[in-house]
């Protein structure tokens, strides 16, 4: 079993007109140590899987569908209080822009003891030496002094490393990382993510992690999953997600890369056309089809299952007429 | 090199952040002094931008890159050096007679959400600047420019009395294109035009701008941060830090073989789908801030290559020796030590 298992998850907003379904019939499994890639564009509900896995959805969404398994447990029931339990010890949440995580008006060494101490009753002393411990696992230099310094007198890499360390706290099994890079310069990014590795092979740490970016996710990830108007589209171990993408979005995804994709002979990116549809206007069959170069008939009528790719191992794709394979 | 259509001539930009009287007054030494304290936000860069390519100014967040486009269109006044298009010097013009020269420069910004007036419709944005500057103009003439202008970004021009909120962000870096290009300008600053943008959307916009160059002929000043997007449309790029100019290349060359120790730094660190992952070169230290710039090269206190001579003598900017037409500013490369 692993160690986090979504299960046909459906989120729905109740709006005056009717449910939206920001997410329909999402299921995946997350392992120990495994670093498992969410990737989409803005509005494809890559975010709100993350909210849903901690049950953070707020009103008036709700999962209106499906299960959230950790450990054997069914999270999506799980009251506030023992949900309280979960989030920060079993599973943290790191969000994008490490300003807005921290409180400017506190020292880093209390918002650090506080967290820690709302999880456990330890001493200010022992909460202060975890967390010592856990800003020099994130490489911060002089741990001890930085402490007694506020939000602002660290820099950006340096306040989503503190953030990092935060969500360590209380060693959890699983990590979701919300855009975590998207806000820093490129080589602070690439920092942040060589210790974002480093930390799930030394902690045994499952990684969920949530982006836009496929440079990120390919050097970060082992499997990713890719999503497009609220589904899981695809889904592949990230080398054979990168060389050879089955569904045509994750394709046309790859080949709008400036510096990557292949470019036509006028040396103009390879565009799709059109852009992601807006939730309450999702077109019959596959939800990708209006900007699909390979639409076919069947397309615009049925929507097309999430079925495994004949002779992979765990290669799922949401498409009649999947690329290099046969249907 | 055919004449430049803009050079800017050891382009220094400080912004005075002392605030009032009281706060200026420093006690040194015993006595009372006034104490001014600066961002020194670009500090002597000079380039020429030829007619018809697209030059890119890449590098990290509070390195000047905006503050360069935002001087060179003459939105802020520099503090020394010059500015000049087709050879005459425009940073020293009053707004009057600056006037022709708006018409031919135009600037496109980050994020449609922003720069867009969310309480005029399409074609209200678009005339403006018609109107402005054509004061002649009949509406008829007008409405022929818009929906010629719009057809050309991708925007249906029977859009034309539907506001901002009612487009998609792509939709609304197309409109904000079009208000840019309306009065055919010939030089276009670009600050980060899709940045904001997702990847589908991002080739989209890139694609037009591209297309816009090809049919005006015009000519970019494309300030950007992502590195692979400057791959894509640049000419040449110069790589900034701190303020100062590192290294200015055809793109060609910048790919293929880097110079200066931080442009280096900056292409490993970018992620790539294809795995031809090059080891990142890690750099250490943080970036000093801009009050208080390093003596000598700039980026001394992060380089692994730096010596006694790197710590105290500002580095030129001087051609490397194998002809390239590369320019980098480093004393390492300089000596041939790197």
């Amino acid at each position: 079993m692993s160690l986090l298992e979504v299960k046909n998850l459906e989120v729905s907003f109740a709006l005056r007109h009717g449910d939206l379904v920001a997410l329909n019939d999402v299921s995946f499994t997350l392992d120990k140590g495994e670093r498992l890639g969410i990737v989409g564009e803005s509005g494809a509900g890559k975010s709100v899987t993350g909210f849903a896995v901690i049950n953070l959805i707020s009103k008036p969404g709700r999962i209106s569908k499906g299960e959230v398994l950790f450990d054997g447990q069914r999270l999506d029931r799980f009251s506030e209080k023992e949900m309280r339990e979960i989030r920060g010890n079993h599973i943290s949440m790191i969000f994008q822009d490490p300003m807005m995580t921290l409180n400017p008006v506190l020292t880093i060494g209390t918002q650090m003891v506080e967290t820690l101490r709302a999880h456990r009753k330890i001493s200010v002393k022992e909460a202060e030496k975890i967390a010592i411990k856990k800003l020099d696992l994130v490489h911060i230099p002089s741990p001890e002094r930085r402490l007694t310094q506020y939000p602002h007198e660290f820099s950006g890499g340096m306040r989503q490393r503190i953030i990092i360390a935060i969500a360590l706290l209380a060693e959890p099994a699983i990590i979701i990382a919300d855009e975590p890079t998207t806000a820093l310069d490129v080589t602070i990014q690439a920092e942040i993510m060589e210790l974002l590795i480093e930390l799930c092979n030394s902690q045994d740490m499952g990684l969920m992690l949530i982006t836009h970016d496929l440079g990120v996710v390919a050097e970060v990830t082992e499997r990713v999953l890719v999503m497009y108007a609220g589904k899981i589209i695809e889904t592949a171990a990230t080398s054979d997600l990168v060389t050879s993408p089955m569904h045509p979005y994750t394709k046309g995804l790859m080949n709008a890369l400036p510096g990557h994709g292949t470019c036509d002979k006028e040396n103009r990116l390879q565009q799709i056309p059109g852009s992601m549809p807006n939730l309450t206007e999702i077109a019959p069959g596959c939800s990708f089809h209006p900007r699909c170069a390979f639409c076919q008939d069947i397309c615009t009528k049925t929507v097309p299952e999430l079925r495994k790719v004949a002779g992979s191992k765990d290669r799922l794709v949401s498409c009649h007429f999947p690329i290099g394979g046969q249907n | 090199m055919a004449t430049p259509i803009v050079k800017i001539d050891n382009l220094v930009k400080y912004f005075d952040i002392s605030g009032g009287f009281l706060e200026q007054l420093q006690l040194k030494s015993g006595k009372i002094r006034l104490h001014k304290t600066e961002v020194k936000a670009v500090n002597g860069v000079s380039f020429e931008i030829a007619p018809g390519e697209t030059l890119a100014v890449v590098g990290e967040s509070g390195c000047g890159k905006s503050t360069l486009a935002r001087t060179v269109m003459g939105l802020y006044p520099p503090t020394a050096g010059s500015v000049s298009y087709r050879g005459e010097r425009i940073d020293t013009l009053t707004s009057k007679q600056m006037l022709p020269y708006r018409q031919r420069m135009q600037m496109i910004f980050q994020d449609p959400y922003a720069s867009l007036n969310p309480r005029k419709t399409v074609r209200q944005t678009l005339k403006e600047p018609l109107r402005f500057h054509h004061k002649k103009i009949t509406a008829v003439e007008i409405d022929e420019r818009l929906a010629e202008v719009m057809e050309q970004v991708g925007v249906n021009p029977a859009w034309r009395d539907r506001f901002p909120h009612e487009f998609s962000g792509g939709q609304r870096q197309r409109i904000a294109i079009a208000r840019a290009l309306v009065i055919d300008p010939e030089f276009i600053v670009a600050d980060e035009p899709v940045s904001a943008l997702d990847v589908s959307i991002q080739a989209q916009i890139l694609n037009l701008l591209m297309d816009a160059q090809d049919q005006r002929g015009l000519t970019y000043l494309f300030i950007t941060h992502d590195l692979s997007v400057v791959r894509h449309v640049a000419t040449r790029v110069a790589v900034m830090y701190l303020g100062t100019l590192c290294e200015l290349a055809t793109t060609k060359e910048l790919y293929d073989t880097s110079y200066h120790p931080y442009t280096r730094a900056l292409l490993s660190a970018i992620p790539r789908v294809d795995g031809k992952k090059s080891k990142y070169i890690k750099l250490p230290g943080e970036i000093p801030t801009p009050i208080d710039l390093p003596s000598g090269c700039v980026f001394h206190g992060r380089c692994i290559h730096a010596d006694d001579r790197c710590k105290c003598e500002v580095p030129e900017l001087l051609p490397v020796s194998d002809s390239s037409g590369t320019r980098v500013a480093c004393h390492g490369i300089a000596e041939g030590r790197i």
